[in-house]
């Protein structure tokens, strides 16, 4: 049996113990988020998917669904905070979209045309960040890490090798490989993995694709995220 | 009186210039409705009071800061126009680098140089920043297009919006940044 | 700390690594014991650690590089870390520190070339009631001078042991200025384990419950409540944790219990075993009070010694418990409960997501008893005197007394014991402050609490406090407080979330922008939303509240704020004459064209 809450005043369903986001997402009812994904267990960083429930902010990711429940999703006020996070996210790191070869499959680049973000509006960190090209078959680049730990999850949890984890604290927490020389080439990592293909943002890349899908043919070219994510 | 553009390029590849020129016969219609002000189109080179100014590419130099200033002075909107506007695109890519450095390597070691060349240092030349900005680090902006460069399509749907005087709108792939 | 050779590192190592049980849980106080010996925490270190303790690189590396203490960069014979209090600041800490940087010839944060010695900065050491204060090589150094800052580069110079330093520049004060219930009593060793005994566990939870007791650290929580859940959840294994990690600026309350009432402290803790059904122990000690390591563990020993620690205390067949001391390596972050578990268990931090709690799933995952240092003290209180007794004291709704860590432009900063209920007023009159502008009422994430309000009670109703009491003069910069703070949560934050990793990078940038004079309405306007956003979206408290002090002065300081200002209009990011600074230089012009007035 399930019980049902409301999401922007539409009930969805759920059973015992699933969040807001996997019973909205189960309903085909689209809740921003970047650091989420169905496969791996909720994380709670990115905060996109923050909604208001019964009244109180909470990601909903993390939040487990209740019976009743009152939840606005995409309200003004939500929205706006997501496209401030957004821009957050942008200014942190260095993402130029004309460059990278993520462009048109890219989460975050996606989710801010959702939210119709025209500007990243703070001043830039425009932080220095090397770019790791060792390994034979994946390039690391770090300017776009957008520190969702989906790969430091999925080479956990999914490949079992632990390849990644983040190191340093505040805005100077980075992504960092599983090898003292700091180079992916002398870790684990293979281009089977999941964690080579999890990535939502342009960091981890497969060498010698990029244009294999031409610009403007790509995932979220023909589909506005929302409607993507869903199917 | 018909409201008047300016245009210009700042730390740009008049790549959104000629992004502009892609509205085809539309340009036609456009100037029924407008007159332009300085641009490269026309080769005005001073700004006078304007509704609305166009600024392509980032703000790399001297010289930059004082033209967007001057912009800034003389248009009600002012409208980031680009990629490079808007978050300082290509030309940002040096911001990792010092830029001692970059002059060092570009007039005095890289292989190739005749001997005894030296950076330039002749008043005419505008010096460059430190580090690259988009425009509205400088001063403020009202309005942003995205995109390296703005389609066509993007471009005159927001030039309509603008000169009607609503809001700017751009749907589902008219947004991009790339 | 002399440099070794790979041989004597790996020897080091395999010793510590022994000491602590090869237990991955344990990594935090593996690191912080082979970064005491070995000054710096190497890659190949990291891997040694990390292969012994069966734990990947990667992993060992995060951890490394998620405490402040611990490090990975610049190995220096001499670590300086100025405690960067803005009561201390107040005191004359900046200039006393750039004083030292100038006679030893070092730029701040930075290692000098011949790796001798580093002069940074950390967040508030906990000696706001005797600074300036610094720790060098993790020993605590109180009430800097400009003669001591020469003294001691002399030392640095000549090479001395930190250990052959002057004694009297180590002493720390106790500065206890008022007593009340708890700081006033005589302690009997065993007594409040035995009255605790005496009644059995579900009476001492009924007493606790009967106090209303909550919890010290600032949210307040019902202790009996906590106890009680704890103890019903499944499992068999349970586990009592003491919060010392009090890292809020301003506080230093636990301090002086951990030296002067420890006592009290661990039988607080086995009157919490009793209750919850926990055989262990873990006092959780902020790597700030590193000092006070020694003595604890000795009093520990003792305890065990006298049957109040191990097996069958005080006689009473299958009451074990035992307990022992984790180090935490300098991370504000880990007072909240659930981060300083993750520490515990040797990780980075990062709060968790709640649910589950950690009653029901806390350190390894067990059910667990997190508590507050002077709560656990209290405790002792309601064993042997009961929680009626106890309720009578303070109000309504904040039962018994608080300890206050007054510091600042007072006469006799200090620890003030109260019932709960006092006024700021009657508070601010004991310490000797006069003509007072503001107080900071429990940190920075707490309130600011401007003259018109000094009748407001300290109390859960009204003005809830973890104990930080910062007295401001008239004469002080309200701007430059907040603007303190806002460095400070900005070096804190974990990082974890979006909202805060960033939104406490930006205020600082905007506050340190508008410092500089290069601030508009604009600029303030952005603080509010930032603040507004962090509020509603950041992953724990300390998010929640990171923007807090920026938007209580805001609201009630703002010409603080507004004669700093540039203009009424727009101003640009970054000083844009500056901005020309590397061109000039490498071209040598100075003719007008190469340079740009800041006014748009």
């Amino acid at each position: 049996m399930s019980d049902v809450f409301l999401l922007d005043g539409e009930q969805v369903p759920f059973t015992v113990g699933q969040t807001v986001m996997a019973a909205a997402r189960a309903a085909g009812r689209y809740i921003p988020h970047l650091c989420w994904h169905p496969e791996f267990q909720p994380h709670g960083s990115c905060r996109l998917c923050t909604v208001k429930a019964d009244g109180h902010f909470a990601a909903a990711c993390t939040l487990a669904a209740r019976p009743g429940m009152t939840v606005d999703n995409r309200t003004a006020e939500l929205d706006d905070q997501r496209r401030t996070l957004l821009q957050m996210l942008f200014v942190e790191g260095n993402h130029f979209c004309p460059s990278c070869e993520k462009s048109g499959a890219c989460k975050l680049q996606a989710t801010a045309y959702e939210l119709k973000m025209m500007t990243p509006h703070f001043d830039h960190f425009f932080p220095d960040r090397a770019v790791d090209a060792s390994h034979p078959d994946l390039l690391l680049d770090f300017n776009r890490c957008i520190l969702c730990e989906l790969c430091v999850r999925a080479s956990r949890d999914a490949d079992g090798k632990n390849v990644f984890a983040i190191t340093g604290r505040g805005i100077k927490s980075h992504l960092i490989v599983n090898s003292p020389s700091g180079r992916l080439a002398d870790t684990a990592m293979s281009l089977a993995d999941r964690a080579a293909s999890v990535c939502p943002v342009g960091v981890i890349l497969a060498k010698g694709r990029g244009f294999v899908i031409p610009i403007g043919e790509r995932r979220y070219d023909r589909q506005q995220i929302g409607a993507a994510e869903e199917q | 009186m018909k409201p008047k553009i300016a245009t210009t390029s700042l730390a740009g590849c008049f790549g959104c210039h000629m992004s502009l020129l892609d509205i085809d016969l539309r340009l036609l219609e456009l100037l029924q409705r407008v007159e332009f002000d300085r641009s490269p189109i026309n080769d005005i080179k001073t700004v006078g009071p304007c509704a609305i100014g166009l600024i392509e590419g980032g703000v790399c130099n001297a010289e930059n800061v004082e033209v967007l200033r001057e912009f800034r002075r003389h248009c009600k909107i002012i409208v980031a126009f680009g990629a490079c506007a808007v978050n300082g695109g290509l030309p940002a890519q040096r911001n990792h680098l010092d830029l001692r450095d970059i002059l060092e390597e570009v007039y005095q070691t890289s292989p190739g140089l005749a001997p005894g060349c030296s950076i330039p240092n002749d008043p005419e030349l505008p010096l460059p920043l430190n580090k690259v900005h988009p425009i509205h680090e400088i001063v403020r902006v009202d309005y942003f297009l995205p995109g390296c460069p703005p389609s066509a399509e993007a471009i005159w749907k927001f030039l309509n919006d603008l000169i009607i005087g609503r809001t700017p709108v751009l749907g589902h792939g008219l947004l991009r940044y790339d | 700390m002399q440099a070794q050779s790979a041989s004597q590192q790996a020897e080091i190592v395999a010793n510590i690594l022994q000491r602590q049980r090869r237990d991955p849980a344990r990594l935090v106080q593996v690191l912080r014991e082979i970064d005491e010996v070995l000054g710096e925490l190497t890659p190949e270190v990291l891997a040694m650690v990390g292969e012994q303790l069966k734990r990947p690189f990667a992993e060992v590396a995060g951890v490394a590089g998620f405490y402040h203490f611990l490090e990975l960069e610049q190995r220096a014979r001499y670590r300086i870390f100025w405690s960067d209090n803005i009561i201390e600041q107040m005191q004359g800490s900046t200039e006393l520190r750039e004083e030292m940087c100038r006679l030893l010839w070092i730029e701040p944060g930075r290692a000098s070339e011949d790796g001798l010695v580093k002069v940074g900065l950390t967040s508030c050491i906990g000696m706001g009631d005797q600074g300036p204060a610094l720790l060098v090589n993790g020993r605590t150094v109180t009430r800097m001078t400009r003669a001591r800052v020469a003294a001691m580069v002399e030392l640095i110079r000549g090479g001395a042991l930190v250990g052959n330093w002057p004694e009297e520049w180590f002493a720390v004060a106790d500065n206890i200025r008022r007593r009340d219930i708890l700081l006033g009593r005589s302690y009997k060793a065993g007594a409040a384990i035995a009255a605790a005994l005496a009644r059995g566990p579900a009476a001492m939870l009924g007493e606790i419950q009967s106090a209303r007791l909550r919890g010290r650290g600032g949210a307040g929580f019902s202790t009996a409540q906590k106890w009680q859940a704890c103890r019903d959840a499944p499992g068999d294994v349970r586990y009592v944790v003491c919060n010392a990690d009090e890292g809020e600026p301003g506080t230093f309350k636990d301090r002086v219990l951990l030296s002067a009432y420890a006592d009290l402290v661990f039988e607080g803790m086995c009157i919490a075993g009793l209750c919850i059904g926990a055989r262990q122990g873990l006092l959780y000690l902020r790597g700030e009070y590193r000092y006070l390591l020694e003595a604890l563990e000795a009093n520990l020993a003792r305890r065990r010694a006298a049957g109040l620690l191990g097996r069958d205390i005080l006689g009473a067949a299958g009451y074990d418990f035992d307990i022992e001391i984790h180090l935490g390596a300098g991370a504000y972050v880990c007072g909240e409960e659930s981060a300083l578990l993750e520490s515990l268990a040797g990780k980075r931090g990062v709060p968790r997501n709640r649910p589950p709690f950690p009653v029901t799933h806390g350190y390894l995952d067990c059910p667990t008893a997190v508590n507050n240092a002077e709560t656990l003290a209290a405790a002792c209180l309601i064993a042997e005197n009961g929680g009626v007794c106890y309720a009578a004291i303070g109000t309504e709704m904040s039962t018994g007394s608080k300890l206050l860590s007054v510091s600042g432009d007072c006469a006799r900063p200090g620890i003030y014991e109260y019932p709960f209920g006092v006024t700021v007023a009657q508070v601010l009159a004991d310490a000797g402050a006069n003509d007072t502008q503001a107080v900071q009422v429990s940190g920075p994430s707490g309130v600011c609490v401007a003259p018109e309000e000094f009748g407001r009670r300290l109390a859960f109703e009204d003005l809830p406090s973890a104990g930080a009491f910062m007295v401001f003069g008239a004469s002080r910069d309200m701007f430059e407080v907040a603007r303190n703070f806002a460095h400070f949560f900005a070096h804190e934050s974990c990082g974890f979330c979006t909202p805060c990793r960033v939104g406490t990078a930006l205020v600082k940038n905007l506050m340190d922008k508008i410092n500089a004079g290069h601030g508009s309405p604009a600029d303030i306007n952005e603080l509010f939303k930032l603040q507004r956003l962090m509020e509603s979206t950041a992953h724990c408290g300390l998010g929640h509240s990171a923007c807090n002090p920026v938007a209580d002065t805001l609201k009630k300081f703002r010409p603080a704020y507004q004669r700093r200002l540039h203009s009424t209009e727009f101003e640009p990011a970054f000083d844009l004459d500056y901005a020309l600074s590397q061109a000039r230089q490498m071209t040598g012009r100075d003719d007008a064209g190469a340079h740009l007035a800041n006014e748009s």
